[in-house]
Parts: C-alpha cells; sequence; structure tokens
C-alpha cells in the first residue's frame, strides 16, 4: 500500500519523444535554415573578435572600463585580467567563447525585453510567462542539451540555443518589474497630458526602468557566461572545451588555468555591464557645465518619440 | 470662452452650444463603482443603499453616487471631502483617468463621457490640464523638458514648444531653472514646475489635486497666493481639489463639499460657514477659523447714531442727551464719513457759538474696506474703544463694526456644540 500503483501511468516521456519526432519531420527544413543562419552570424562575430589585434581588445577594454568605472585604476585591473587570459595561451579560446555569449546575449536583449514589456503591460501575459521563466531557471541546464542537439546537431550552434534559454529569464523578469515599478503618479500625470501607450513606453516607463533592464542584461550576460561550460558537452569549442578536456584528463593545471580564464571573462564583462546599469547621475548638470556626453545621453532619450 | 488663438497648434475650438456658454463643466448623474460587473450596482434595489451594505451584498465599492455639478467659466470651483469621499475621482474622471461607470460629463462643451479614445488623447492634449499631489514629474526630463513635455505630446516644434514652455516657468517664477533636473529642487518648486507644464499649453481649464498639500506651511500659503493671483490674471477656470477647509476658503469662488462620492452642498465660502447643509459640513467647519472668512461687511451692522454735518452743536447736543451718548460719527451729504464727534467736543463748539460741526472739531478714526477679513481687524478693534467705521471708495459710510459683532461671528458654528 505504500508504494505507488503501477497501474496509474502518464507516460509524457512518450508525448514528448514523438513530439520532437514529428517537428524534426516536419519542420527539419527550418532548424537547419536558422542553424545555418546562426552558424555564419557566430563564425563572423569570432572572426571580427580575432582580427582585432589583442593589445588593441586589451586597451579597448581597458579604456572603456576606465570610462565606466569612472576609475584609471579599474581600468588598468580590467586590461590586467585579459591580458593573462592571454598568457593562459587561451586568447582564441575566450574569444571563441566570447563570440558565443555576444550572439547570445544580443538574442536574448532583443527578444527578452519586449517579453518583459508585454508581461508588464498584460496580465494574462504575465501569467502564462511566469511558470515558464520559472521552469527554464529551475530545470536542469543539461536538459536543454537534448533539443538543442536534436534541432541543431553538434556545434556552437546548439550551444548557443541553449544559452538563450538559460540566459533569457532574468532580462525578461527584470524589464517586466522595472516597468511595472515606475510610480504610478508619473504614469498618471504623463497619461493625463494625452501621452498614448507608445509615449508612456518611451518616454516615461522605459527610461526610468533603465536601471532595473540593465541589471537584468548583466544577469543575461553573466548566465550566458556560465552555461558555456555546458554548452560545450555539445561540441562547442571555447574554454568550456578546455575545462571539459582537463576534467577528461584529470589534468588540475590546465582545468584550472581554463577555469580561471571564465572567472577573469566574467569579472571583465560584470564589472563593465553593471557600471552601465548604475542610475544616471542627473543633479548638478546645469546649461553651461553640461558635459558633452551627459547631453547626448539626454539627447539619445528624447529621440524615440 | 476666453481660449486665445494658439498660434500652430489646436484648430478653433467649435462654436459652443449657446446653452452652454458661460458652464465650463457640467457632470450629470456620475456614478463610480469600482468592483465587478459594476453595472448592477444602479439596478433600483441596490442603488439607494447605503456604502457599507452595498459593499456587504455586492463587493462593489461606490466612488461617486449620482454626482451633479455645474462650473462657470473663470470660476475657481473647489471640491472638497475628506479621503474617500470621492474628491480626486471625480476630478479624474473629467479627464477620464477614472471611467464614470454611468452618467455625462461635459467639459467645455464636448462630451468627454462619449469620446472614442483618439478623441480623449487629443481632448487631454488641447483644452484641460492638470496639476498633481505628487507632481509626476518625469525625473529624467529637466525642468525645461518637463515643463514642454504636454506641448511635445501634442505635437508642437521645439522651438516654439521651450519658447511656451519657458513664458510658463517665468509665470511661475522658475526663471534660471530650466537646465536643471526635479531632483534638485524643492517639493514646492517641483510643484511650480507641475504647474508649469500645466499652464505651458493654455488650456482653458485647469484642474488641480491636491496641489499643495505636501507642501509645508509656508510655502502652502505662498502658493495660495500666487494661485489666486495667477487666476486674477489669466482668469481660467481652474478645479481645485482640497481636503483642508482654510485652503477652500481661502480659494474657492463656490465650493462643493463631498461625502462618501455623494455632493453634499454646493455654496460661497461664507455661506458655507454661516449655514452648513447638515452636521458633516457643520463637523468639517467647526476647525476652521471663521476670522479668515468673513469681512467686515459680513458682520458689520448700522451705527446707532450719526450727525450730519450742517446739523449745529446744540442740535447734536440735544440728540446725545435725548439718546444718551457720549460720542457720535458724523458724515457729510451723500453720507460720506468725516469722523467722530465726542460730547466734548460738541460742548466745545456749541459755547464757542459755531452753528455746523466741521471736520477739523473731529476725532478721526481710520475707516477700512468691507472685504477686509476680520482676523485683520483684530488688532485696530481691540485697540479702538469705538467700532470701525467702514467706508467705501468713495468714502461712504456703509456701517459699522463692533467688537461683540466679530465675537459672535467668530463663535458661530459652536452655538449647538
Amino acid at each position: 500500500m505504500r508504494d505507488f500503483p503501477t497501474w496509474i501511468r502518464f507516460p509524457v516521456a512518450d508525448s514528448v519523444d514523438r513530439a520532437m519526432a514529428w517537428v524534426l519531420a516536419n519542420l527539419g527544413w527550418f532548424f537547419d535554415w536558422v542553424g545555418d543562419v546562426g552558424l555564419q552570424i557566430l563564425i563572423a562575430v569570432e572572426r571580427t573578435l580575432l582580427f582585432i589585434p589583442w593589445w588593441v581588445a586589451i586597451i579597448g577594454v581597458g579604456v572603456v572600463a576606465w570610462r565606466a568605472l569612472g576609475r584609471v585604476r579599474s581600468g588598468i585591473a580590467m586590461a590586467i585580467l585579459l591580458f593573462l587570459v592571454g598568457t593562459f595561451g587561451y586568447w582564441p579560446h575566450a574569444m571563441n567563447t566570447l563570440s558565443v555569449v555576444i550572439v547570445a546575449v544580443v538574442f536574448s536583449i532583443a527578444v527578452g525585453i519586449p517579453l518583459g514589456i508585454l508581461m508588464a503591460w498584460n496580465n494574462t501575459a504575465r501569467n502564462i510567462l511566469t511558470p515558464i521563466l520559472d521552469a527554464m531557471q529551475t530545470m536542469p541546464s543539461f536538459v536543454y542539451l537534448i533539443p538543442a542537439l536534436m534541432l541543431f546537431g553538434l556545434g556552437r550552434v546548439p550551444a548557443t540555443f541553449a544559452t538563450v534559454i538559460y540566459a533569457i529569464p532574468p532580462v525578461i523578469r527584470l524589464t517586466n518589474v522595472g516597468i511595472r515599478e515606475v510610480p504610478a503618479s508619473v504614469i498618471e500625470a504623463s497619461t493625463a497630458f494625452g501621452a498614448g501607450r507608445w509615449n508612456l513606453l518611451f518616454d516615461v516607463q522605459l527610461p526610468l526602468a533603465r536601471p532595473s533592464i540593465m541589471v537584468g542584461v548583466n544577469q543575461t550576460t553573466m548566465m550566458a557566461l556560465a552555461m558555456v561550460v555546458i554548452g560545450s558537452m555539445i561540441g562547442n569549442r571555447g574554454l568550456g572545451m578546455e575545462v571539459l578536456l582537463a576534467i577528461n584528463r584529470v589534468n588540475i593545471g590546465q582545468g584550472f588555468e581554463a577555469g580561471i580564464s571564465i572567472v577573469f571573462l566574467a569579472i571583465v564583462i560584470d564589472r563593465i555591464t553593471t557600471a552601465f546599469a548604475r542610475p544616471k547621475k542627473v543633479e548638478e548638470a546645469t546649461g553651461e557645465d553640461t558635459e558633452p556626453d551627459e547631453a547626448e545621453e539626454a539627447n539619445a532619450s528624447k529621440a524615440p518619440a | 470662452m476666453n481660449s486665445q488663438p494658439v498660434p500652430g497648434g489646436s484648430p478653433p475650438p467649435a462654436p459652443p452650444d449657446p446653452t452652454e456658454t458661460g458652464i465650463a463643466v457640467r457632470a450629470k448623474g456620475v456614478w463610480k463603482v469600482f468592483g465587478r460587473n459594476p453595472e448592477r450596482v444602479l439596478e433600483p434595489k441596490f442603488r439607494d443603499l447605503p456604502k457599507k451594505e452595498l459593499q456587504r451584498r455586492t463587493g462593489c465599492v461606490v466612488g461617486l453616487r449620482d454626482v451633479t455639478l455645474e462650473v462657470k467659466t473663470g470660476e475657481l470651483f473647489v471640491l472638497m471631502g475628506l479621503s474617500g469621499s470621492g474628491k480626486s475621482t471625480m476630478i479624474r474622471t473629467l479627464l477620464r483617468l477614472v471611467e464614470p461607470t454611468a452618467g455625462t460629463l461635459h467639459v467645455d462643451g464636448k462630451d468627454v463621457s462619449a469620446m472614442s479614445h483618439k478623441e480623449l488623447l487629443e481632448f487631454r492634449r488641447n483644452l484641460v490640464s492638470m496639476v498633481f499631489q505628487s507632481y509626476g514629474l518625469l525625473p529624467h526630463y529637466t525642468v525645461l523638458e518637463n515643463a514642454a513635455y504636454g506641448l511635445r505630446l501634442r505635437g508642437d516644434e521645439k522651438d516654439e514648444r521651450e519658447a511656451r514652455a519657458m513664458e510658463a516657468l517665468n509665470m511661475v517664477g522658475l526663471a534660471g531653472w530650466e537646465n536643471y533636473y526635479p531632483a534638485s529642487l524643492s517639493g514646492g518648486m517641483q510643484q511650480r514646475v507641475g504647474l508649469a507644464r500645466a499652464l505651458a499649453k493654455n488650456p482653458d481649464i485647469l484642474l488641480m489635486d491636491e496641489p499643495f498639500s505636501g507642501l509645508d506651511p509656508l510655502i502652502r500659503r505662498q502658493l495660495q497666493d500666487e494661485l489666486v493671483d495667477l487666476q486674477s490674471d489669466i482668469g481660467k477656470t481652474i478645479i481645485f481639489v482640497t481636503h483642508d477647509l482654510p485652503e477652500a476658503l481661502k480659494l474657492g469662488n463656490r465650493i462643493a463639499i463631498m461625502r462618501d462620492g455623494q455632493v453634499i452642498q454646493v455654496a460661497e465660502p461664507e455661506e458655507i460657514l454661516s449655514n452648513p447643509h447638515d452636521e458633516y459640513v457643520r463637523a468639517f467647519t467647526r476647525d476652521a477659523s471663521p476670522a479668515r472668512v468673513f469681512t467686515a461687511s459680513t458682520v458689520m451692522e448700522e451705527p446707532d447714531m450719526l450727525l450730519y454735518r450742517w446739523q449745529g452743536p446744540l442740535t447734536a447736543r440735544t440728540e446725545m442727551e435725548r439718546q444718551k451718548r457720549e460720542w457720535s460719527f458724523v458724515v457729510d451729504r451723500k453720507r460720506t464719513y468725516l469722523g467722530v464727534a465726542t460730547r466734548d467736543v460738541i460742548e466745545r463748539l456749541a459755547k464757542a457759538k459755531h452753528t455746523t460741526v466741521e471736520k477739523e472739531d473731529l476725532m478721526y478714526l481710520e475707516p477700512v474696506r468691507p472685504d477686509v477679513v476680520i482676523e485683520d481687524l483684530f488688532g485696530v478693534v481691540s485697540s479702538e474703544s469705538y467700532p470701525l467705521p467702514v467706508t467705501d471708495e468713495d468714502g461712504k459710510l456703509l456701517g459699522v463694526v463692533r467688537p461683540r459683532a466679530i465675537l459672535n461671528a467668530l463663535s458661530t458654528g459652536d452655538d449647538d456644540a
């Protein structure tokens, strides 16, 4: 009596298998096409990254970090971390990994922000999306590898696909939260002056939700980096593959180098994107002393009406 | 109506319906019910139930119950009530920020309740502005951009809208602050930005929802005074929501008192105080100081005795004897106020065989105007042993104010308490 009765069976596994088989038989051409396009994009990004001389990349990252974080010391620290990755002999691997992360993050933002807006606008959409996002985040990330493998075969395309699924929830969630947390009084006042839905979105909601959205982008980027190692199980090369090889060979030294390279990459990306997530300083800008870049930012935020 | 031509702005307004002339806002039978299936509350079996009973039986909360109001063009109309009385809901239905459940709303001769979404946007962009208690400024816009936001939504060109916004900022005393962000301004200044944003598009009607409630008392009084000045300069129709009776009494040409979503009295400030409609209004008005409401004209009385200049001192002495009085106001032809004659003066004049009482002989007591609030009379009244003469611009004696009358006026409303 204590055991679950064996005659009650609801064979979900079979249904999932059958659905997958149907998709492959009927929509295979579509996924082949998506896979081809995705591969071209990934290769193009990786080639671009590898085309940039290593010292230009390191100096460039140093300068961006310095501007974003506001301290020369931070810029130098970021440049040194990237330099160390090079000294381990992992520069090309890092660029490969970075290309997957970049493509996955750009795709996540392009899809995630509109989905987040939809969620914020529409409670039904939120009620449908919330459990899906919960599932995407709690599902063991390995599980995504199976359908990715079946749809796109081996290589970096399925790895990117799995990375997107794993990494997209934060940007969706935080876009939703950011828009919902815009004070009702500001929305009401703007509405009273005749702002329509799109005026509200571009003049009020997105600008005020910007810090929250940027935190989402930052988290999505971090999760994409974390997924890279797992993605190497289905044939993505790069730093993840090096870690995997080291594990298989029980090569502690090599594993450490590859692992710490991923950590360095993560630190650099995290510090820079976090800096962009901070709200703009707006207090002491007056007409005369407005810095040119601040004025540009202000203009840019006015543009999309 | 008083809409000035707007260069490059909205099309000229349609000629107003002759029956609507002079009426800026007309609300008729307006209901707002919050909850599921709000329409059923209007059914006969529910509509007259008290608020609590209705909530228990239907789960719906009544925000507005059959509100009918008329606001005249150019008037400063105050909606007053405690929180939950429906005053903020009412003002929001005028822009359909809150959708009324039933009833019709005409603003500026246009049927707001029947507007499509598109017409509503046009309406909000052009004819009516609103000022909010919480300011509702955009933190990422400068003061100038905030003031120009309504104009931008309307589609004005950048140069023009910035010129108009600057004009509005000057009007509210914020010239020089246009490039700051709202976060660096004090509350009072942020509300000035809110006011400038509302005035920039030169609306026919200005809606103000407790605009000064969040501000400290001095700033608040200052802004109230400025609003009164502004109102007399630009002559807009203003609908002003407040929970503060002194504020309502100070600003309002007429006041509507609301309770539980109903309008229970619409009257001029003095009438609200002197003739409260029911116990609720009376309770409301109890802690209002009538000293700030009543004017000299409210409390002045006929003088007990008057002497005319051409009456000789002998006549005057006889009159005083007969009426047992020690002094009297003296007037000229047309009741022009001259001064006060005491018994001593009259005796002296009689001995000197004067035939008339001349101004030089009299004690001159500074007269006050009828529109002075009695709070300002306290100092004068208590330092004089005579009543205060009240005169008009031509110096005509209208009446006198006695300290006793002031005390009586101050105790109005407390008689039954």
